[in-house]
């Protein structure tokens, strides 16, 4: 499947095709409707259970009604949740972004090569790269942590935030090149490549002049997909980062593990610690959606 | 050597990203094989780990892994059915066009924004074992709505527990599958539905024999991409069942422990590298398979 | 065929960039640092000493602040870098510290359950003994001597204990017990048994409240103590300790029983929802440490009116002790300054603040027991007296290595869902054979 470009408009609503609709169709019609609504309350039920949760004061916290909605409404638990969460939140931004632009910029260069400026091997290595997205992180984890530390021995600043960017970076590069080669091989008619060659262009400034500038929707749906994956990291943080350094995963899960449970607060945080990637769900959702559609490979 | 001059500067382009992959995925991963094969030696003479494939054997010999390759057995099949069933499911409900879909699809699809973290702190407390009186999450749910008899321990008790872990991981991937079969449909000409109803065929007989042949590429990368999403489910299960459960074990949560709480390091390894292999033997021939089809079609 | 060559290439690069792979290697600390005799000097040695604790919040923080303030003022020659790492989940703080004694390159001193959970660090020669200082401290004199037992591993004491809780207790809501008729404390197991019955036939629906597999552990050796006493318990950790003993097989009877009174847990639930339970009238008994006492103060309820406390009954009035210890690793840089930190937090003054700041009791017994709260009062006079038996905790590493607890709680974890005596004996005694030595 090459739905692995960027054509999320493929899920762009169809009009309606049934002009002439039969008693049945019209009981499957209903039918449909009723199967959509449910599963949408279905899926919505934790949030629901989230949301009302946060707005309750810590006082009014009862189990027996937690399923209602709060008696006093209340931001309580969201102030406190922004006070425990802030910093990690300001942390997992840094990184998040950092962690994007630079996997995005090596993404792109690899994804040129690959599609359209191959050298012997390169199929081999392209293969190579793909499986690397696909390995459970505890097989590299051992000695990832073990050098990091060796890293972070020498140069203290190290710790934290940096050592994850990198991590990022690096475990980034697979899902990226993918993206990008992907875009390239179908975005980018070979002809213009060729011509740009044969009149003399080098490899680097037919991709500064020809390829990058048509580059920005790669790079829209990039930049997206590993934001997200960043942001929503823990495997890397509960390994490499302690909750004075790590990202607001880390904080998240120290929050709701802590011993005397504050609900409203930790649910308030789950929503603290999820806003920035429902925001970019919400706003830029066609890109998102187009990033989890080139996360099938091909 | 023109031809050389040609690729050289591609390879160059490439080249950080091989240095970075062939170091912190294949080196690692090498590294993590020779730390898997390692003799351990207590300065006291105690001997930790025998060495060579004796490592091996003792692992797997040990009941705690097969009781977590159990775990990892049902949490895998019952996530991956059911995710493939909604993820259908909610497709061929969308796919004809209905009116909000838009909405819909938002809706169904928002979990995936989430990172498994902050959805394990919700489900944890859903997920909540306690009945009667005591009961909050879902069973308390039940017990409004006066099902009292689906109350049930979750993930806490029974020898097919892990399929209630899966529940929280197939509410945050069906819209992920949904997505991906939706892009699919979408990606079939009207034509073909027009020329198969001309032929006089049923509703049914067109899914059956003219749509979903076309969907099973897809349905192979969804079925690989969840598989292995399984395989290495770890955030979702830490932050649900909390640090070190026994009862909700899988090997990748096996691994922290070994490293964290058991101080064997040596096991930890082990236990990573056959993980790696089991996802490499789902994800390898699929590699090669999609990369070889594609190879033809360019 | 040219990339298949190339792949080959990166592939023998990376396995010499990998390094040392396959091979036999020795868990390490630096060897040849040998510890100076201990020579106190007034003022403290110099230097920087990093102490390394998990204690970043709440009362064990106060403690440690405290700690700090009079630390600088008693040895003003050493300056005190605080390594305090937030708990919980910090897998990563534990890799560190365990990098870090590995490459020779530890703190000052690091925080440890004292007992067998240092027996990694003591088989790796990671950690020296601190004889020379307990002695200095006072020994027996100021330690009960069965607790300085229990500290010894070959011979030798390798931390300086800080604090003491203690893990058998049962907490208890007094007007659920005086609903249900109970007016006196039960004598023995099957009494607390018969107890939780009257509770249950009273209308209390939980009559114990219990919470994750560690305070299941908990739950089961304060029984299996009770019943076998302390010196056939503390047996079970030595080479011959016989785990499928009818003592044993008793105490897993009974403990099945007290669970059919319980509410479902699931394995990672936290202690304080249980003693909650208790606090809140919803159970009436919850099996918990001493560090219990906060959260019942905490829900502003008060000892002796709305909660009580006893020890496990049984033959013998059982002490089931865990504390927090500090130790001397090999080859720290500046050994002088981590003696003058152990001497210290062995010392009356320290400990008296600690303690009152953390709600624990002092290992020493030389400490008045003014200022110290009603609970604290009793379980010191408790661990004083010499009726009372000191034995080892397993759910905190005091009775075992690490290794070998977390197979318990494995153990346990597995009883929870099958109920199945004979498993779980098979299980002990399997665990036993391969750890105890």
């Amino acid at each position: 499947m090459s739905a692995a470009t960027l054509e999320a408009d493929q899920l762009a609503a169809v009009p309606a095709r049934h002009r002439r609709a039969t008693r049945g169709q019209k009981a499957w019609g209903s039918l449909q409707y009723a199967l959509l609504i449910c599963f949408a309350i279905i899926v919505l039920m934790p949030a629901y259970a989230l949301l009302v949760t946060s707005f309750k004061r810590q006082a009014d916290y009862d189990q027996s009604t937690a399923w209602q909605i709060p008696t006093h409404w209340s931001v309580e638990g969201w102030v406190a949740a922004w006070g425990t969460l802030a910093p990690a939140v300001g942390r997992s931004l840094v990184m998040a972004i950092v962690a994007a632009a630079v996997s995005a910029m090596l993404g792109s260069l690899n994804g040129y090569v690959f599609a359209k400026a191959r050298f012997p091997g390169s199929h081999v290595i392209f293969v190579l790269f793909l499986f690397g997205m696909f390995i459970p992180y505890q097989a590299i984890m051992i000695p990832l942590s073990g050098l990091m530390l060796n890293i972070q021995d020498g140069a203290p600043w190290f710790s934290g935030i940096p050592t994850l960017i990198l991590c990022h970076i690096i475990y980034g590069i697979p899902i990226c090149t993918l993206i990008f080669r992907n875009y390239y091989a179908t975005s980018v008619p070979t002809e213009i490549v060729e011509a740009a060659r044969v009149d003399g262009a080098t490899t680097w400034s037919t991709y500064t002049k020809v390829v990058l500038p048509i580059s920005p929707p790669a790079f829209v749906v990039t930049l997206i997909w590993q934001f997200t994956s960043a942001w929503n990291d823990f495997l890397f943080a509960l390994f490499l980062t302690n909750q004075t350094n790590g990202p607001v995963t880390f904080g998240l899960n120290a929050l709701a593990s802590g011993q005397n449970p504050n609900y409203p607060q930790i649910m308030a945080g789950v929503l603290v610690a999820s806003l920035p990637t429902l925001l970019i769900y919400i706003i830029l959702g066609k890109y998102f959606v187009a990033g989890l559609m080139s996360g099938s490979v091909k | 050597m023109v031809k050389v001059r040609r690729w050289l500067p591609s390879l160059a382009f490439v080249a950080p990203s091989i240095i970075l992959i062939g170091i912190f995925v294949y080196g690692f991963i090498i590294n993590n094989i020779g730390t898997s094969f390692q003799m351990v030696r207590t300065r006291s003479g105690r001997l930790k780990a025998p060495g060579g494939f004796q490592n091996y054997t003792d692992l797997i010999s040990d009941p705690r892994y097969q009781h977590a390759l159990w775990n990892l057995l049902v949490l895998t099949v019952t996530f991956v059915a059911g995710t493939m069933f909604f993820g259908l499911l909610w497709a061929l409900l969308l796919e004809r066009g209905v009116r909000f879909e838009g909405a819909f699809r938002s809706l169904l699809l928002f979990p995936m924004a989430i990172s498994f973290v902050a959805a394990g702190v919700i489900w944890r407390w859903l997920l909540s074992p306690a009945r009667g009186s005591n009961a909050v999450g879902l069973n308390q749910l039940f017990q409004m709505v006066g099902l009292d008899g689906l109350q049930s321990s979750w993930y806490s008790a029974g020898r097919f527990n892990m399929a209630a872990m899966a529940i929280p991981a197939i509410w945050q991937l069906s819209g992920y599958i949904m997505a991906l079969f939706l892009a699919g449909f979408r990606g079939i000409s009207e034509d073909q539905r027009e020329a198969a109803r001309v032929d006089g065929a049923t509703e049914f007989k067109l899914y059956r024999y003219v749509l979903f042949p076309q969907l099973s590429p897809i349905a192979l990368s969804a079925l690989i991409i969840v598989g292995h999403m399984s395989m290495k489910m770890f955030d979702l299960i830490y932050s649900i069942a909390g640090q070190s459960s026994y009862t909700a074990e899988v090997p990748a949560t096996l691994m922290w422990t070994q490293l964290f709480q058991l101080n064997d390091p040596t096991a930890a390894a082990v236990n990573a590298t056959l993980l790696l292999l089991i996802v490499a033997v789902a994800v390898i021939p699929y590699l090669v398979y999609t990369n070889r089809t594609e190879k033809g079609v360019r | 065929m040219r990339g298949k060559k190339l792949a080959a290439l990166a592939t023998a690069s990376l396995l010499v960039l990998s390094g040392a792979a396959c091979g036999s290697t020795t868990e390490s600390g630096s060897a040849d640092a040998t510890t100076p005799a201990s020579t106190p000097k007034a003022g403290g040695a110099g230097g920087t000493v990093g102490v390394f604790t998990w204690w970043a919040d709440g009362s064990e923080k106060k403690g440690l602040d405290a700690l700090e303030v009079m630390f600088k003022k008693q040895y003003p020659n050493d300056t005190f870098q605080n390594l305090a790492v937030a708990g919980g989940s910090g897998s990563n703080a534990k890799a560190k510290l365990a990098s870090d004694l590995k490459n020779g390159n530890p703190p000052g001193s690091f925080q440890g359950h004292a007992g067998a959970e240092l027996m990694d660090y003591i088989d790796a020669d990671q950690v020296e003994p601190v004889d020379d200082i307990i002695k200095e401290l006072g020994g027996e004199s100021v330690f009960p001597k069965t607790l300085l037992d229990k500290l010894t591993v070959d011979g030798h004491i390798y931390s300086v204990p800080v604090d003491i809780h203690r893990a058998n207790v049962v907490w208890s809501n007094t007007a659920l017990l005086k609903k249900a008729g109970i007016t006196s404390t039960p004598t023995d197991v099957a009494g607390w048994l018969a107890d939780l019955q009257k509770v249950k036939d009273s209308g209390v629906a939980t009559p114990l409240s219990i919470g994750g597999t560690w305070t299941q552990t908990e739950l089961f050796e304060s029984i299996l103590a009770s019943n076998l006493g302390a010196d056939e318990y503390s047996k079970l950790f030595s080479k011959d300790g016989k785990w499928d003993s009818d003592g044993v097989k008793q105490s897993i009877e009974q403990y099945k029983k007290a669970l059919t009174f319980a509410n479902t847990a699931s394995d990672g639930d936290d202690w304080p929802n249980a003693t909650d339970m208790v606090a809140d009238g919803k159970a009436a008994y919850n099996v918990m440490g001493d560090w219990a006492v906060a959260q019942f103060e905490m829900k502003g309820k008060t000892y002796k009116t709305d909660w009580d406390a006893f020890a496990m009954p049984g033959k013998e009035n059982i002490f089931d002790f865990l504390a927090d210890s500090f130790t001397l690793p090999a080859g720290t840089k500046n050994p002088g300054g981590t003696q003058d930190w152990l001497r210290f937090v062995g010392s009356k003054d320290a400990q008296t603040t600690f303690n009152k700041l953390k709600g624990s009791i002092p290992p020493r017994t030389d400490i008045s027991s003014d200022g110290f709260s009603a609970y604290q009062r009793s379980a010191m006079k408790d661990f004083k007296s010499s009726d009372t038996k000191i034995v080892s905790s397993i759910a905190h590493g005091a009775a075992v290595p690490l290794a070998w607890s977390s197979e318990i709680n494995t153990a346990m974890s597995k009883f929870y869902q099958d109920k199945n005596t004979d498993n779980l004996v098979s299980a002990l005694v399997a665990s036993h054979d391969k750890y105890a030595q």
